[in-house]
């Protein structure tokens, strides 16, 4: 918490009540401090942060394209270069959809050029911005407007991208990934990338109240639920190697955690037999490639 | 230093900016309204753990006098802070 500026950098802003994304980009600017410039892309964050004019951002922050987070981060980055700025941190907090999807050419750019910049992408596994449609960070089994739950197809039918390793894959200096809540191990991550020169990916797990169908009251509860019951992991890339930061000794019950919200609750046990599987194979990997 | 409510909201067609960028920070409506509870700190069963403050995430909780203090103004009740509290010192009370 002494690592944290205590001034608030977010606030004021139209997220909805226990908004897990709101807190992810509130953390991260107090761990970067003032000295920061955050992009926006279309996307939940930018949508309650700027509403002329009610604007909640304390730095100097700004809304790209929704495909252009990476490479206004680079522009910028090239700017502050040319005025001989070096002590700020250029840092962007794109949504799934905003990343996976549409944002991942410029990214992908970004990595490829090793630009001196930190990507966050918080994660709440759906476009919930306008109306919870999928994106291809969806989870498996996920009930979303465009992957409805029927009699036939339980909902989304594709597994969830795995842009942790794809960041990685790059070769990139330093990605790690992180959740809410676990909100200590995410923030000293965000300040060891923004001691990293080059390109720094990190993606945060930030559950949504509204399409998660939990309540107000559980995002940090449910952020640290699935790291528990192993749907999610914690863990770094860095010099070419994979480092896993927390094993949980014995994995909570993966029912009870997909059960408690909503956007799951029509899933038939085998349907959890398929997610439970698909997490045992992706720990499996883990354990065989991962160092501890 | 945080966003803070400012007495004037530019209303006028010349206070409206020519270019789209404007001064960091400038709130013009509070939150207060969306709050259906009202987080209220006991102060006795308070420890200073600042926890709740972590995980606020409208980051409305600060330190006053080694206790968790709330801002009304954009508190939108959702709970987290009492979820989080060990040792009970935050309950939530309905609004009328």
């Amino acid at each position: 918490m002494n690592a944290l500026s205590k001034d608030e950098f977010f606030y004021g802003h139209k997220a909805c009540a226990g908004c897990g994304g709101s807190l992810a980009v509130r953390i991260a600017l107090k761990a970067l401090g003032e000295r920061s410039i955050a992009v926006l892309p279309a996307g939940c964050m930018s949508a309650v942060g700027f509403n002329f004019p009610q604007l909640c951002f304390g730095n100097n922050a700004i809304i790209s394209t929704f495909a252009g987070t990476a490479s206004m981060l680079t522009g910028i980055r090239a700017g502050l270069k040319a005025k001989g700025i070096e002590d700020v941190q250029t840092v962007g907090f794109a949504g799934d959809g905003g990343t996976a999807d549409i944002g991942l050419q410029a990214l992908s750019g970004a990595i490829d050029r090793n630009d001196d910049i930190l990507y966050i992408c918080y994660d709440n596994e759906a476009y919930m911005n306008t109306g919870i449609q999928k994106s291809s960070l969806t989870p498996f089994g996920a009930k979303t407007t465009t992957t409805p739950a029927g009699k036939n197809i339980h909902g989304n039918m594709r597994p969830k991208k795995n842009m942790f390793e794809i960041a990685a894959a790059h070769g990139i200096p330093y990605a790690a990934t992180a959740s809410v809540g676990y909100i200590n191990d995410f923030i000293s991550k965000v300040k060891k990338a923004s001691g990293i020169k080059g390109t720094k990916y990190i993606h945060v797990i930030a559950p949504c109240p509204t399409g998660w169908g939990i309540s107000t009251d559980e995002t940090v509860e449910i952020a640290k639920e699935a790291v528990d019951c192993g749907t999610w992991y914690l863990a770094e890339f860095e010099n070419g190697e994979f480092r896993l930061n927390f094993r949980p000794k014995e994995f909570s019950d993966i029912g009870e955690y997909l059960k408690k919200q909503s956007r799951f609750r029509h899933l038939t046990d085998e349907d959890i037999k398929i997610i439970e599987n698909s997490r045992n194979a992706k720990w499996e990997f883990i354990d065989n490639n991962f160092k501890k | 230093m945080r966003p803070y409510l400012r007495e004037k909201a530019p209303a006028a067609f010349d206070e409206i900016p020519e270019f789209p960028s404007y001064e960091a920070g400038f709130l013009t409506t509070k939150n207060a309204g969306w709050r259906n509870f009202r987080p209220i700190i006991d102060t006795k069963k308070c420890k200073g753990c600042m926890q709740c403050y972590l995980y606020c995430p409208d980051g409305v909780i600060s330190e006053k006098d080694g206790k968790a203090a709330v801002d009304y103004d954009f508190c939108k009740g959702c709970g987290i802070c009492r979820k989080i509290c060990k040792f009970n010192a935050i309950e939530m009370e309905a609004e009328i």
